[in-house]
C-alpha cells in the first residue's frame, strides 16, 4: 500500500499531464495551473528541508574540525546573515542596535554549534548563548529604529541585504563564471591534440570555425574559410545536433512512460 | 426732419453689416456644431466586405477571428486605405465592470502598501470580487440586448492588406481584457484612410459565440505518433515480460560505472554522485536517480563513502530517499546516513564553487554526472580531471555533451542517459522500452527519406500530414 499509493497517483497525474497537452479548454488549463501550484508548495517544505540539510552538513564539519572546516563558518554567517537581513528593515534613516542585533543573533548561533562540537564545558557556551539571545530578543522588542517583515517584501530593500547581494555575491559569481575561459583553452587543449585521424579531423575543423572570425585572414582566404566554417557547423553539426535531439526526444517519451507506468520506479528508490 | 432720415440711415447703414455679420457668424457656427465636416465623397474607400466572425479554433475559448474581404481600394482602386479598424459592441455593464476593476486594483494596492491582508482588506475585496462575478454572470443576457444598451469599441486596427484580426482577451473576469465565453458578440470592420475622418464601414457580423475546445486538431500529428510509440512500448515491455531475448549494444559508459567503483573502493576514496541542475520534474533528473539507486547499491555493497551533493530541494529529498532503499537493498541500512545526500545552494556558480572545492578537499576516486547540466559543466569536469578522477558523465543537454566528451573519461550522449536505467538493471520490462525507442527510430528514419523524396516531387499533402499548428 505504501508504494501502491504514489504509484496510483503518478499514473493517474501522468496520463492527465500527457491529454491536458492535447486539450486547449479552460477546464484543462486551470486544472494546469493548479498542480503548478503544487509544485510551488512542495518546493517551499523542500526547500525548509534542504536549509536543514546544509546547516547539519555545515556543523558537521566545524564539529569535527574536518578538512578546511574554517570556510564552513563563513558558510553558517552568510546563511544567517542573510536570512536576518531579508526578514528585516529599518524604519527611518538610523539603524539603532540593529547591528548589535544582527551580531548578537550569529554569536548565539555560534555558541549553539560550540555546544554540539565540544566534549566539555558544554554550560559555558550553552549559557553564553542564552546570554546573547537575551541581548536579541531586547534589542528585538525595544529598538524601534527596525522592524520585522515577514509578511512583505520590504526587506528586500534593505540596504545591507541589497549590498550584500550587490557588492559581495555578484562578483564571487562573476568570478566563478569567468574561470570558465580558462577551462575551455585547458579543455580544448585536450581536445585538440591530433592522437589519431579523427582527432585531427577535430583539430582542423575546430582551427576553421575559430579563426573564421580572425579579421587578419579575411584578405588571404576570403569568403572560403567562413564559407567552409559555415559548411561544417550546418552540415555535419546541424545533422549530428538533429539526430541525438531526435534520440533524446523519444528517451524522454519512453522514460515518461515508463514512470507514468510504473515500470521505472528509480526515483522511488526501486530500481 | 432731414436731420431725423439722415440719422435714421445712417444708423442703418452702420448696423446692418453688424446684425449681418453675426448672422452669418451664427449661421457658420451652426454649421461646424451640428454638420458633418465637408467630406469629398469620391475619396471615401470601398468599404470590407464579406466580414466573418469565428471562434478562434483549438483555445481556451475567449478569443473571436474576425475575417473580411479587403476594400476595394485597399492596393488598386484609389489604393487609398491605410489600415482597417476592427469594432466589437460592448454592453454599458462593461464599464461597470471596468469600474469596479479598478476599485479592486486600489485594494491591491492597499493591500501591498500595507504589507499584509488584514480583515477589512480581505472582506473588501470579497465584495468586489463577489459584484465582479454577479455581473460577469449577467454579461451573456447583456449582449443578448444588442443593440439597444451598448456602444462599438475599438480593439485595434491592422495594416492595409491583411484582413484578419484575433480579438483574444483574457479568460480571467478581474482582467479588463476579459471576454465572456456564450455571450452573442458583434464585430464591425472600417477601412480608414490617411484622413481619419474619411473611413467606410462594413456590415455588421455576428453573433458569434466563443468556447473553448476540447482537443486541440493542431495537435493531431503528435498524438498520433504519441500513441503509436505508447502502444509500440507497452507491446515490447509485455513481449520482454513473457520471455523474450532482447539484445542491447553495450554502453561503455555504464559498464565503467562499476569498474569506477571497484575503483574507489580499492583506493579508500569517495564516490562524487552529481545530479545536475534539473529539478525533479525533468526526465533527465528522474533517469539520474535510477542510476543514482544503482550507484549507491554498489556503494552499499562494496562499503565505499558516497557524496551527493544537490542543487535542488526537491532534487535532495528525493535522492535521499533512493540512497536511504539502496542502502537497504543491499542488506545495509545502517551505514546509511543523511548526510551522503545534503543541500548546497540554488545559485548555479555557488554550487560549483562548493562541488569543485568538495573535489579538491575529498579527491574522490570517481566523479559522476548524471542529469541536466549548463554552463556549469566544463567547470566541474576539468575541476574532477585535475584531481586525477576518474568521471562518467551523462546528459541530454547537446551544447553541454561535447565539454563531457573532452573532459570526462566515458560519456552518455543524450538518450544513452535514458537507456542507462534499463542497461543497468537487465531486467526485461525496461529492455523493451529500449527496443520500443530503436524501433520508433528507425520509423523517423524511414520518414525522413520519405520527406526528402516528397519534398524533391512537392507531395505537400504528405509534408502537410507532419505539420504542427500550436
Amino acid at each position: 500500500m505504501k508504494r501502491q499509493i504514489p504509484l496510483m497517483l503518478v499514473l493517474v497525474f501522468g496520463m492527465f499531464l500527457i491529454f491536458q497537452y492535447f486539450i486547449p479548454h479552460e477546464t484543462s488549463e486551470k486544472a494546469y495551473e493548479f498542480l503548478l501550484d503544487w509544485i510551488t508548495i512542495i518546493g517551499i517544505f523542500a526547500m525548509a528541508l534542504a536549509i536543514w540539510s546544509l546547516f547539519r552538513v555545515t556543523v558537521a564539519k566545524v564539529r569535527t574540525r574536518k578538512e578546511n572546516w574554517g570556510y564552513s563558518i563563513f558558510t553558517l554567517v552568510g546563511l544567517f546573515s542573510m536570512m536576518i537581513f531579508g526578514w528585516t528593515a529599518p524604519n527611518g534613516e538610523g539603524w539603532g542596535w540593529y547591528f548589535i542585533f544582527v551580531l548578537s543573533v550569529l554569536m548565539a548561533i555560534g555558541m549553539l554549534v560550540q555546544t554540539m562540537s565540544v566534549k566539555s564545558g558544554r554550560g559555558l557556551w550553552a549559557g553564553l548563548m542564552f546570554v546573547f539571545l537575551i541581548i536579541a530578543v531586547l534589542i528585538g522588542i525595544f529598538d524601534n529604529a527596525w522592524s520585522f517583515h515577514f509578511m512583505s517584501a520590504e526587506p528586500l530593500e534593505n540596504p545591507m541585504f541589497r549590498s550584500f547581494f550587490d557588492f559581495v555575491l555578484m562578483p564571487i559569481l562573476a568570478t566563478t563564471f569567468s574561470l570558465l575561459a580558462f577551462f575551455i583553452a585547458s579543455a580544448a587543449y585536450r581536445a585538440f591534440r591530433a592522437r589519431n585521424l579523427l582527432a585531427t579531423l577535430l583539430l582542423v575543423s575546430a582551427l576553421i570555425v575559430m579563426l573564421r572570425f580572425n579579421p587578419y585572414l579575411t584578405p588571404i582566404f576570403g569568403d572560403y574559410m567562413a564559407r567552409t566554417s559555415n559548411w561544417l557547423m550546418n552540415v555535419p553539426n546541424l545533422a549530428a545536433q538533429r539526430a541525438i535531439v531526435m534520440g533524446v526526444g523519444l528517451g524522454i517519451v519512453a522514460t515518461a512512460l515508463k514512470v507514468i507506468l510504473g515500470i521505472e520506479r528509480g526515483y522511488m528508490g526501486k530500481g | 426732419m432731414v436731420y431725423k432720415l439722415t440719422l435714421t440711415l445712417l444708423t442703418f447703414l452702420l448696423i446692418a453689416p453688424v446684425v449681418s455679420a453675426q448672422e452669418t457668424v451664427a449661421a457658420s457656427v451652426e454649421a461646424t456644431v451640428g454638420d458633418p465636416p465637408m467630406i469629398d465623397s469620391s475619396l471615401i474607400p470601398a468599404p470590407p466586405s464579406d466580414i466573418k466572425a469565428v471562434d478562434t479554433d483549438n483555445d481556451h475559448g475567449h478569443s473571436i477571428t474576425v475575417t473580411w474581404e479587403l476594400s476595394a481600394d485597399d492596393g488598386s482602386g484609389m489604393n487609398n486605405v491605410l489600415s482597417y479598424e476592427v469594432f466589437r459592441w460592448v454592453p454599458f455593464l462593461m464599464d461597470e465592470l471596468d469600474t469596479l476593476r479598478v476599485e479592486l486594483a486600489r485594494v491591491a494596492a492597499e493591500i501591498d502598501s500595507v504589507g499584509r491582508l488584514t480583515g477589512e482588506l480581505k472582506d473588501e475585496r470579497a465584495v468586489i470580487w463577489a459584484a465582479i462575478d454577479d455581473m460577469a454572470d449577467q454579461m451573456p443576457e447583456a449582449h443578448r440586448m444588442y443593440p439597444e444598451g451598448g456602444e462599438w469599441r475599438l480593439l485595434g486596427k491592422v495594416a492595409s492588406g491583411v484582413a484578419t484580426y484575433d480579438d483574444t482577451g483574457g479568460k480571467d473576469r478581474k482582467v479588463s481584457d476579459f471576454i465572456p465565453d456564450f455571450s452573442d458578440l458583434y464585430f464591425r470592420v472600417e477601412a480608414v484612410t490617411s484622413d481619419s475622418a474619411i473611413r467606410a464601414a462594413s456590415g455588421v457580423a455576428g453573433p458569434v459565440q466563443s468556447y473553448g475546445q476540447w482537443f486541440n486538431t493542431g495537435r493531431t500529428p503528435v498524438f498520433i505518433a504519441f500513441m503509436f510509440f505508447g502502444i509500440m512500448t507497452v507491446f515490447f515491455v509485455i513481449k520482454a515480460r513473457r520471455g523474450a531475448e532482447l539484445y542491447v549494444r553495450p554502453l561503455a559508459g555504464i559498464e565503467a560505472v562499476d569498474d569506477a567503483i571497484g575503483r574507489a573502493t580499492e583506493m579508500g576514496r569517495p564516490i562524487l554522485y552529481v545530479l545536475g541542475l534539473g529539478t525533479a520534474a525533468d526526465v533527465a533528473t528522474i533517469a539520474s536517480f535510477t542510476i543514482l539507486g544503482r550507484v549507491a547499491k554498489r556503494v552499499a555493497e562494496y562499503q565505499t563513502e558516497l557524496i551527493v551533493p544537490t542543487y535542488d530541494p526537491i532534487v535532495m529529498s528525493v535522492a535521499q530517499e533512493v540512497v536511504k532503499s539502496s542502502f537497504s537493498d543491499a542488506g545495509r541500512p545502517e551505514d546509511y546516513n543523511e548526510d551522503i545526500v545534503y543541500f548546497v545552494t540554488q545559485l548555479q556558480f555557488a554550487y560549483v564553487a562548493a562541488v569543485n572545492g568538495t573535489m579538491l578537499r575529498e579527491l574522490p576516486a570517481t566523479n559522476v554526472y548524471m542529469g541536466k547540466f549548463f554552463a556549469e559543466s566544463l567547470l566541474l569536469a576539468e575541476t574532477g580531471a585535475l584531481a586525477g578522477s576518474i568521471q562518467i558523465a551523462g546528459t541530454d543537454e547537446i551544447a553541454q555533451i561535447p565539454f563531457f566528451i573532452v573532459a570526462c573519461d566515458f560519456t552518455l550522449i543524450g538518450e544513452e542517459l535514458y537507456a542507462a536505467s534499463a542497461y543497468l538493471g537487465r531486467e526485461p520490462v525496461l529492455l523493451g522500452s529500449l527496443k520500443a525507442q530503436d524501433y520508433a527510430k528507425a520509423a523517423m528514419i524511414l520518414l525522413a527519406i520519405v520527406g526528402v523524396v516528397a519534398a524533391q516531387f512537392e507531395w505537400n499533402w504528405f509534408i502537410e500530414l507532419f505539420h504542427v499548428v500550436d
